[in-house]
């Protein structure tokens, strides 16, 4: 398919556009109906999704591709975590990924020219314990010989930043000290999939809609297409990214992954005036909060322990997080919540994702992201789409394949990155 | 909030008295050290992590502090029944992946 010509979005077309009352932008993508067949199917249209398909149009030159998404884009996990990007990780295999992330955040507006609204105001994990201390020390020792920026703060220096911290010596869980880096932040999720989702329409991807995949045809053993609830869709390659759902897309193919499905629910304040320029995360009291440019706080916390399909968790696993977020800003304990919610994450036994051919020749899985995979979106996109492109792993998604959970060769990130599970 | 009977408080509470500790019906192997690394890493990292029922495991950790297993759908969260662990031994029988 030849590429469309569209228009680009810049200050000349807003105010072209403004003489006309907005009332001619052009459609951001189109709504094809689905190909016979495609070098490429791409199941699930999250971020990680469209941002596989954008880089195999853009960096491979393969624009026979489609992406077949069963509700709508981004309206799954991509559109209901807390935004939050960053790259501190403490193990090689793990940092190099999220990295290359981080890299491609950092040029991802002028990219896609689209607004991704990538803000990079720091993001600083809490420590509490003389324990937290110690691993806090040595990730951030191991971030900077990776080349990924990070400092150890002092409570005073903590106090500096976050005046509405309570950095008190006589809170429960006093404040000891942080990790920060600066290059982490947020970006706004839904542009996120939206600015992929363009760019890879405009490169003449085919994004598919309302289609359900509902099984994997192989023949001699060989991937060759999906069954929809639109019909047989035929691949000379699939990649599956879906998430919570990453399991049930494996069964289809008689796979399977060391993957649970568990609700992890976030939920979003009031609007405030500005009062938090930074994103806190502690792991000790368990919650992480940042305020959107709106001026909402955005909270986020651990998963409900139980498997669940069911996009919503327990209240009582919000009313702790709230807890922690009252414990750190006292200031914020008479904000009214506005709306919470719930996604389906898809967690591993190490907290590393899974980026894998299977033993299905043709159907490749990309997966495993659990609660973290929102910051991964381009990097994750990058490696796999280079990996569908060449049949063979990128040379960073090679430490993440399934094997890993037969060989030993975990890469376990649970904890150690500092992150809230 | 779920609602879990316990069978043998035998009364029905709320979730935060109870842990989930994940799939029901594992049996630990009789001799770990005649399997092969695939065996093993089966055990140890998957799981069924079924859309729909699901047979696992509850601790009434603030109860009676005794394990027992329940049956609960993943989608609807509806939990179908709860028994004492060594009953209905046939949940182990369940074999493969099913996904509603």
């Amino acid at each position: 398919m030849p590429t469309r010509s569209r228009n680009r979005y810049s200050a000349l077309s807003l105010l072209k556009h403004g003489l006309s009352h907005h009332e001619n932008w052009q459609r951001a993508w189109r709504n094809p109906t689905p190909k016979q067949s495609y070098d490429v199917v791409i199941v699930g249209g999250g971020g990680h999704g469209l941002a596989t398909a954008y880089y195999l149009a853009k960096v491979h030159g393969i624009t026979n591709v489609a992406v077949v998404e069963k509700g709508y884009l981004g309206g799954g996990n991509t559109g209901r975590n807390t935004t939050i990007i960053r790259s501190n990780y403490l193990w090689d295999e793990a940092a190099h990924l999220y990295e290359l992330s981080m890299k491609l955040w950092e040029g991802l507006t002028q990219e896609l020219n689209f607004n991704v609204m990538f803000s990079q105001r720091g993001v600083m994990n809490l420590g509490h314990t003389l324990q937290d201390m110690r691993d806090i020390e040595r990730r951030v020792n191991a971030n900077r010989l990776n080349g990924i920026d990070g400092e150890v703060l002092s409570t005073a220096e903590i106090q500096t930043k976050i005046p509405l911290l309570n950095c008190s010596p006589d809170s429960r869980y006093p404040i000891l000290g942080a990790s920060w880096q600066p290059r982490g932040g947020t970006a706004r999720h839904d542009a996120v999939a939206w600015g992929y989702a363009r760019g890879a329409d405009a490169l003449g991807v085919d994004l598919i809609q309302q289609t359900e995949v509902t099984g994997i045809r192989r023949q001699n053993g060989v991937a060759v297409g999906v069954e929809t609830n639109r019909g047989f869709i035929g691949a000379a390659r699939i990649g599956c990214v879906t998430a919570g759902n990453s399991g049930v897309l494996a069964g289809m193919a008689g796979l399977r992954l060391p993957l649970e499905s568990h609700p992890l629910q976030a939920l979003v304040s009031e609007p405030l005036k500005p009062c938090l320029d930074t994103v806190v995360m502690s792991n000790a009291v368990h919650g992480y909060v940042s305020q959107s440019d709106k001026g909402d706080l955005v909270i986020g916390a651990g998963i409900d322990r139980y498997n669940g399909y069911g996009q919503r968790g327990s209240l009582h696993v919000v009313e702790h997080t709230l807890q922690a977020i009252c414990e750190l800003f006292p200031a914020f304990s008479r904000v009214r919540m506005n709306r919470q919610w719930g996604g389906i994450v898809d967690t591993c036994p190490d907290a590393c994702p899974i980026i894998s051919a299977t033993s299905v020749p043709g159907l490749y899985f990309n997966c495993g992201w659990g609660t973290g995979g929102f910051k991964a979106t381009p990097g994750s996109g990058f490696v796999f789409a280079d990996t569908l492109a060449k049949g063979k792993l990128h040379s960073l998604a090679a430490p993440f394949t399934v094997d890993r959970f037969h060989s030993g060769a975990l890469i376990d990130e649970h904890g150690a990155a500092g992150v809230a599970h | 909030m779920l609602q879990i009977y316990c069978p043998y408080c035998q009364e029905l509470r709320e979730e935060e008295e109870f842990s989930p500790s994940g799939e029901a019906h594992i049996a630990r192997p009789r001799d770990p050290e005649s399997l092969s690394d695939e065996q093993w890493g089966d055990y140890l990292f998957f799981r069924k992590n079924p859309r729909g029922l699901h047979r696992e495991m509850w601790h009434h950790s603030a109860g009676c502090r005794r394990y027992f297993n329940v049956e609960r759908d993943t989608v609807s969260y509806v939990i179908a029944r709860s028994y004492p662990i060594g009953e209905d031994p046939a949940g182990a029988m369940v074999e493969g992946h099913d996904h509603e």
